[in-house]
């Protein structure tokens, strides 16, 4: 058996990333430990190498491997947005794993592993390759939770991401088998027609519907399947928590939007009651319980759970209407999580690199008088956190204001006005770090507070985050022509 | 088996077996505190799945239901070496595999 070459061209960004993270292992023992750094760059340069690869399959629909895998502009979207925060974790890292004085190469290799599973996710067309995706980008994920080997907190959140992860996915196995003995085949489309031909009644749909909703819910941190979010998020190493965060919950959308769209789209009148009854648990559960955070890595986590919450806004106007204003509001979704990716990234990048005598401030209340002590951090993290709470002119504004025109358009202005008071409620705990930061002073009976461990590699993280976050609330128009090219595919 | 085109057992028991065990392992993991016993009961949830997959291949007679039998157990197989290494890193750092005692998180 030989495989067409345009098949293997048309998956050269994933071979390209693949290779590289094999590369990386091999090279890895060879190295010494003071040149571990040449394999960040190297990684680095593989994904410059798939940003050109992918920037040429913006258009055109073409389906490779006997229909497993769909190159379009959606599933390049998708992979664009990763490669540049893949790239921004990179680099944060760099500065991060010397900072935890963590030498190990291989943590490169797995974050390209792991995104070559996000790259599948995103880019299946049939639920075998999104389901492989999905368990290499969270193998990889459990590992490099677990990466501080000596802090039985890293490890602690390992385990907890590896059992609810495994657990969730034989979930989402479950869910394909019985879609598999409804259709005969886990292809997207041959689903699709099957629940056209044969109707939405069968009980044995209904069960992989929920079965399915169960397992991505996981994946993308919804309540009631969040649990694992804040001890993950606040265990782990803060790089793996930004690229968790920002990454994982990505591809998790795309590829989950994928599914449920394009698959499932017969049943989205279901799918949109189900999701909307999660959708208002996650942002009311996610806001409420963010108030009460002491640490901020577990505020970012139920900040992070809320997100997903406004996001799955426009998950629910895609399902209850059709045409342009389910179009819109997939778009919505794509540009919603493109301006999160930024703000999130820079936000944990500063919390990561903040530390107290080679300890990371993990506490709201180390950031006392930070805007004394660091005042270019304290303006920074104003910014992300502004965004955060979506306050204009951010780009966190510009997401919410497309998320909830797309609801209001869709006859879901009751679902807008809900989101819009909860958006309120989260601007008390975003802009109680920012009062923390800029009026109250430290506590006099410590001597060494939190500064800021600066290093070129980080400036450029944090300076392209806030570009992300101050350009794209400037200008949105370039990213949402991207979105609005991107989401009709889906249908 | 199959003895020539149909089945020699329905479909239906098949489903049964295969819910029964998947059952038995979503009970395992939300009732059980052994990490390992947990990890047990996930493989319980995919092999549940892959009886699905068989009965359903030869159902249809598509063949692309035991090809994804094949990915599920390779991944089951990743899905444990992964597991097993994080349960010996954790038992180093904790002397403890038991979820209930893994509570340094949360604060």
């Amino acid at each position: 058996m030989t495989i067409p070459v345009q098949d293997l061209l048309a998956i050269l960004p994933e071979l390209v990333v693949i290779g590289t993270a094999c590369l990386i292992l091999v090279l890895d023992p060879i190295l010494a430990a003071s040149k571990k750094d040449l394999l960040a760059w190297l990684t680095l340069a593989a994904l410059a190498v798939c940003l050109g690869l992918t920037s040429s399959q913006m258009t055109g629909r073409i389906f490779v491997f006997s229909d497993l895998v769909v190159i379009d502009a959606y599933a390049s979207f998708w992979k664009l947005l990763l490669y540049i925060v893949t790239g921004l974790t990179v680099l944060l890292s760099l500065a991060y794993l010397k900072a935890e004085r963590l030498n190990i190469g291989e943590y490169y290799g797995f974050i390209l592993l792991s995104l070559a599973g996000m790259m599948v996710m995103v880019s299946g067309a049939d639920l075998l390759t999104i389901y492989l995706g999905t368990e290499l980008m969270s193998l990889s994920l459990y590992v490099m939770a677990g990466l501080k080997r000596t802090d039985a907190r890293s490890l602690e959140a390992s385990a907890k991401y590896f059992v609810l992860g495994a657990f969730s996915s034989g979930i989402l196995l479950y869910g394909i088998s019985l879609l598999f003995g409804l259709a005969g085949s886990t292809r997207l489309s041959v689903i699709a027609d099957a629940i056209a031909t044969q109707g939405t009644g069968h009980p044995l749909l209904s069960l992989a519907l929920v079965l399915l909703a169960v397992g991505f819910g996981f994946k993308l941190a919804v309540v009631p399947f969040h649990m694992w979010t804040p001890d993950v998020y606040q265990g782990a190493p803060t790089s793996v928590t930004a690229f968790m965060a920002v990454a994982s919950k990505a591809a998790s959308f795309g590829a989950f939007l994928r599914v449920f769209v394009e698959g499932l789209g017969g049943v989205s009148a279901d799918w949109s009651i189900l999701f909307t009854v999660i959708c208002l648990a996650t942002l009311a559960l996610g806001n409420l319980v963010a108030i009460v955070q002491t640490n901020i890595k577990r505020m970012l986590a139920y900040s992070s759970i809320a997100h997903a919450g406004y996001a799955l806004i426009g998950v629910v106007v895609a399902g209850r209407q059709g045409g342009a204003t389910a179009s819109t509001g997939l778009a919505s979704v794509l540009l919603y999580i493109a301006v999160y990716s930024f703000m999130t990234l820079g936000a944990f990048a500063l919390v990561g690199m903040l530390r107290k005598e080679g300890q990371e401030s993990e506490t709201i209340e180390e950031y006392a008088g930070l805007a004394k002590r660091e005042p270019l951090a304290a303006f920074f993290m104003l910014v992300f956190l502004v965004s955060l709470a979506g306050i204009p002119p951010t780009a966190g504004f510009i997401g919410k204001f497309y998320i909830f025109m797309a609801a209001v358009n869709g006859g879901m202005a009751w679902l807008a006005v809900v989101a819009v008071i909860f958006a309120a409620i989260s601007a008390f705990y975003y802009l109680r770090i920012v009062m923390v930061m800029y009026m109250r002073e430290p506590d006099g009976s410590t001597q060494s507070q939190s500064r800021l461990e600066t290093s070129p590699a980080l400036s450029f993280v944090l300076a392209c985050a806030l570009a992300g976050v101050v350009l794209l609330g400037l200008f949105p128009d370039s990213l949402w022509s991207l979105a609005t090219h991107a989401a009709p595919l889906l249908k | 088996m199959t003895i020539g085109n149909t089945m020699a057992v329905p479909l239906s028991y098949y489903l049964i077996l295969s819910a029964f065990v998947f059952l038995t392992g979503v009970v395992g993991v939300l009732i059980r505190r052994n990490l390992i016993v947990i990890l047990l009961s996930v493989e319980l949830m995919l092999n549940a799945t892959n009886i699905n997959f068989v009965a359903f291949s030869e159902y249809f007679h598509q063949v692309a239901g035991q090809v994804f039998v094949f990915f599920a157990l390779t991944v089951a197989a990743a899905e444990v070496a992964v597991g097993l290494a994080i349960i010996i890193a954790l038992h180093r750092a904790q002397s403890t595999i038991y979820v209930d005692e893994l509570n340094l998180l949360k604060r």
